[in-house]
């Protein structure tokens, strides 16, 4: 691509290798990795170790694993990879509510250190003084951003964050002889769905406050006709994924406790407000950060993640067990909290996500910290601010006001106009090796196309996004039909969705596949 | 210009940082320009000045330079005693397997590393990977579906009872009393309130599930059974058809957790009558990450009823509009998943563990059949071994419950007059992580370790093992 960003598109294609299954690589004798038989004594001793078991219990039909050697599988992945738009290939400010940021490189390395990969979780705590003082630390400066005393990182997502959170709303009321009165948690339409089914899990009834139409979030008024002494807790995002800051949320959690019902801070999007404003000064009882959002750490295809939680002093006793201490300059874990919730996870959480969220902290700062949240807003309100002029794009809700981290804006006018709905701008974005993403079921804004900058791309990679947005545009109102058939570029055409939903035809796996379309068991 | 400007320009020049870059100054005010504001500060003029934070947070300062950072952080792990140190014999849900370096390879690409939520198209490697892994560990599993990875072993667990009950209607599920308690506490906060759990006692001698108390409690209220096999003391449940029958009989289901590096040996449990067989991948490829790298596994066969209770995303193979092209996509996305419509979706599902079970898939293909056959062998004789070797030393008995056993076996230091904690730091002066001590966790076990034998302990490790044991002992 030449060096005139500001008019040219560029000419990417993504890999397209056109490569097999694993299954289809399958080749008798071919070994990927030997591993090897043990010792002549042991042999002499033991036998093949297998006079002892019943024969029931002896597998009789090997597994149908392919047989691949092991270049073949090396490449066979490789592939794979470069099927795959990782963050570090592109201009990742598409995935909306993600906070697709760097993940920093020296993290991985750090991380890939033995002295954390070879940790085992049941060592002697005074054998792994150095990753408690990370969690310790972590925790505390997690405490420090958020205003509130106490944090865990044992919720492995924000999901099980949430899950936690309702966890340890139904304790609460429980020890309190409440439960059963107060069976009902309120959230907002506009919330992650797991606000809602995370939640709903512990039984509770929810129930979801609707937005103004014009500033585009629910009113104090619409919380306290809601709100009652059935309330257990409410659970609030703000910003919520259109961008927008509720500025009644100290009513909103006063309202709350007013009725005796919990603070719930969903704090998916927080990347805007670091050293901004904090969940302790908003009024909230307890809140989550996604490590693998705010705090860098690599999303990995869907996880590992972490959403590390924390609590008031009141409710220190309801968390999960155990809670990094220290004593007398030692680091513990104490797994004596009176109406602890138990665990959500195995062992302690998801360390390497700890570590490197911790390393992130220590490279930024506090001013470092707070810049980054700034800068993230400073894009995202430049972005909105270009968005808002192509034609057929919306921001809904909030008319001339800032945003916070990210936008939900609306091809609904494109739409209207010329018949290009919101996947297939964006499937033909893929063609400029770009993501866009739509939003959250339900789509409250019509054909909507979420977009998060975060602190981590440059003013040129950001007109770059927008040349692309405003091309596409066009090219809806000009050959819309092309656009319709798009990607072009991509590693697959437009993929048939047939056997999805139909139980008769749908292949999760090569079993299945073979057995309902080639007619092989 | 003198010494003194360029001090003066140095010491007042912005720092920008690496990671963010339009902190640059020309670059931030060219931008805020086009926004038409003056500072970066009016874009949060609709937070309420009340709750602004105001002053300098209490976080020190950031580390600029990257040799530094790490030298800091190093210094902080240097404070750790690794396996790779110490010679360890420590599992009870997580367990140093070997770890081959293509599965590193993969996991560490970036494309692999960074990706997230695109679409089949852009992202195509990333389904293709994941439905990899769902098809690989179906064969391993015999069975014929398999979800994307929950976040552990026991969320698969857990989800696993959910989807029970909802398909049964039920709302009690009895669980083995020789289960995992990290894992069983995982599961009680997540059955508690809804569903009611009654454990089912086990033979105190064989280790096996007691059928006459499983009869008794195995009514027409009750979803199903769980239990792990291998349990997590070691020991290899042989009625798993029997039990089977008995729920079965009563209209229940049957959960059965399973040890995925001990199936290219054992029978899988969908052959003795499990509904669904769920599990820990960590064993698959991922290095031990202090119990923080894990995923879960949950496979069933093929009825509509049932995989209609997944949670979790499935993925599916179907053609595109090109011929040869294979396509990925969600099966059942819109109304059974949480993200496809929050109020019907079933249970609640997160970003969990992808990346992991990817590199479960590339230990998969890389092991074939016949690894996974020797890598099962190579356990099974190295831990009885072990066994018998620790059970030569006067006052030790190994295994303390008589019955076959994979990998993990209990050993009994009652008649030695020493406590585990005694043994297991005078091992560590030593330079090994002696068992888990059970003597917590299962009273009756008195002061009892659960020992871990992997494809990674060789008989010279075993023998220093020994070795120590007896002069601790004596």
């Amino acid at each position: 691509m030449s060096a005139d960003i500001k008019s040219k598109l560029r000419k990417f294609h993504q890999a397209k290798w056109d490569e097999q299954l694993i299954f289809e690589l399958d080749t008798p004798g071919e070994r990927g990795i030997i591993v090897g038989g043990v010792e002549d004594e042991i042999e002499k001793q033991i036998g093949n170790g297998f006079a002892n078991l019943p024969t029931g219990m002896k597998r009789k039909k090997s597994p149908a694993l392919p047989e691949v050697g092991q270049m073949r599988v090396l490449k066979h992945y490789l592939r794979l990879s470069q099927h795959t738009l990782g963050a570090d290939l592109n201009v990742d400010i598409g995935q909306g509510t993600c906070t697709v940021k760097y993940s920093p490189k020296i993290n991985e390395t750090i991380a890939r250190n033995h002295k954390a990969t070879k940790l085992h979780p049941w060592q002697d705590e005074s054998q792994v003084q150095g990753a408690l003082e990370i969690l310790y630390k972590l925790n505390e400066y997690l405490s420090e951003l958020s205003g509130l005393d106490h944090f865990t990182i044992q919720p492995p997502s924000g999901s099980a964050a949430i899950f936690t959170m309702a966890s340890i709303v139904q304790k609460y009321h429980e020890v309190r002889g409440e439960a059963d009165q107060r069976d009902e948690i309120i959230t907002t339409i506009f919330s992650h769905p797991s606000d809602y089914s995370a939640v709903a899990l512990k039984g509770y009834k929810v129930t979801m406050l609707y937005h103004d139409p014009k500033t585009g979030v629910p009113s104090a008024e619409a919380l306290r006709a809601a709100i009652s002494e059935r309330t257990a807790a409410i659970f609030i995002t703000n910003p919520e994924d259109t961008g927008i800051y509720n500025p009644e949320i100290p009513e909103f959690t006063k309202i709350a406790h007013e009725a005796g019902a919990l603070c719930c801070y969903d704090q998916a999007n927080a990347n805007g407000l670091l050293g901004i404003t904090r969940a302790k000064e908003a009024g909230f009882d307890m809140c989550f950060f996604n490590l693998h959002k705010t705090f860098s750490t690599p999303h990995g295809c869907g996880g590992p993640a972490t959403g590390a939680m924390g609590v008031t002093k009141a409710l220190k006793e309801f968390l999960p067990a155990p809670y990094v201490e220290k004593k007398k300059g030692t680091y513990t874990l104490n797994y004596n909290l009176k109406h602890s919730i138990g665990k959500v996870r195995s062992f302690y959480g998801v360390f390497p996500v700890a570590l490197k969220a911790y390393s992130w902290l220590r490279s930024l700062g506090a001013e470092g910290i707070r810049e980054a949240s700034e800068v993230a807003v400073l894009n995202n309100n430049y972005l909105l601010t270009h968005i808002k002029k192509i034609k057929g794009a919306e921001a809904p809700y909030a008319k001339g006001k800032h945003r916070i981290e990210q936008v939900r804006y609306s091809w609904e006018k494109l739409f209207k106009e010329t018949g290009v709905n919101t996947e297939d701008v964006t499937l033909r974005m893929c063609d400029f090796g770009f993501h866009l993403w739509s939003s959250h079921h339900p789509f409250i804004i019509p054909q909507p196309f979420t977009i998060e900058p975060t602190e981590s791309y440059s003013k040129a990679e950001l007109d770059e996004y927008l040349n692309a947005l405003r091309h596409i545009a066009k090219e809806a109102y000009d050959k819309p039909d092309f656009v319709k058939k798009a990607p072009y570029n991509s590693v697959v055409h437009r993929i048939n969705h047939d056997s999805f939903d139909d139980p008769k035809k749908w292949a999760i796996t090569w079993r299945l596949y073979k057995k309902k379309h080639l007619n092989q068991n | 210009m003198n010494n003194f400007t360029e001090v003066v320009l140095r010491k007042t020049k912005v720092k920008v940082h690496p990671y963010i870059p339009n902190s640059a100054p020309e670059v931030k005010q060219a931008m805020l320009k086009e926004i038409g504001i003056k500072k970066v500060d009016e874009l949060y003029n609709e937070i309420p000045s009340k709750i602004r934070f105001k002053g300098k947070l209490n976080i020190p300062d950031g580390i600029e330079s990257e040799f530094a950072l790490k030298r800091h952080v190093e210094t902080i792990l240097a404070k750790n005693t690794s396996c790779v140190d110490n010679l360890s014999f420590l599992g009870g849900g997580v367990a140093n397997h070997y770890v081959p370096v293509i599965c590193d390879e993969v996991n560490s690409r970036a494309e692999f590393l960074t990706a997230y939520a695109g679409e089949p198209y852009e992202d195509h490697g990333r389904f293709q990977s994941l439905w990899e892994f769902q098809s690989l560990m179906a064969e391993l599993l015999d069975v014929e579906v398999v979800s994307v990875p929950t976040f552990d072993g026991a969320q698969a667990a857990s989800s696993s009872i959910g989807m029970i009950r909802r398909y049964t209607g039920r709302d009690e599920i009895l669980i083995s009393d020789t289960t995992s308690p990290d894992r069983l506490a995982v599961i009680q906060n997540y059955c508690h309130p809804m569903i009611k759990i009654t454990m089912v006692k086990h033979n105190v001698k064989t280790g096996m599930m007691d059928i006459e108390d499983l009869k008794q409690k195995m009514t027409k209220n009750v979803a199903g059974i769980y239990f792990e096999n291998p349990s997590y003391l070691g020991f290899i449940e042989t009625e798993g058809k029997e039990i089977s029958k008995i729920v079965h009989k009563n209209g229940g289901k049957v959960i059965v957790y399973a040890d995925p590096i001990s199936l290219g040996v054992l029978t899988p449990p969908s052959n003795y009558g499990a509904d669904i067989t769920c599990g820990e991948i960590q064993p698959l490829g991922l290095h031990i990450n202090y119990g923080g790298a894990t995923g879960g596994y949950i496979g069933v066969n093929d009825d509509p009823k049932l995989v209609q209770e997944y949670p979790w995303r499935l993925f599916g193979i179907d053609k595109t509009e090109v011929e040869g092209e294979w396509g990925f996509g969600d099966v059942l996305y819109d109304d059974r998943t949480s993200f496809g419509n929050r109020e019907t979706g079933k249970d609640y599902v997160g970003t969990a563990s992808a990346l992991w079970g990817i590199t479960a898939g590339v230990y998969l293909a890389l092991m074939g059949p016949e690894g996974m056959k020797e890598v099962g062998t190579v356990i099974m004789q190295r831990s009885q071994y072990a066994a018998k070797k620790i059970s030569g030393i006067k006052g030790i008995k190994a295994p303390a419950i008589d019955s076959p056993f994979f990998k993990e076996f209990i050993v009994d230091f009652n008649k030695t007059g020493k406590t585990v904690s005694q043994i297991n730091k005078a091992l560590e002066k030593k330079g090994i992580f002696g068992g888990k001590d059970l003597s917590k966790e299962f009273k009756e076990l008195g002061q009892s370790a659960l020992f871990c034998i992997t494809e990674e302990n060789t008989k010279e490790d075993i023998d220093r093992l020994v070795s120590e044991l007896k002069n601790i002992i004596k």
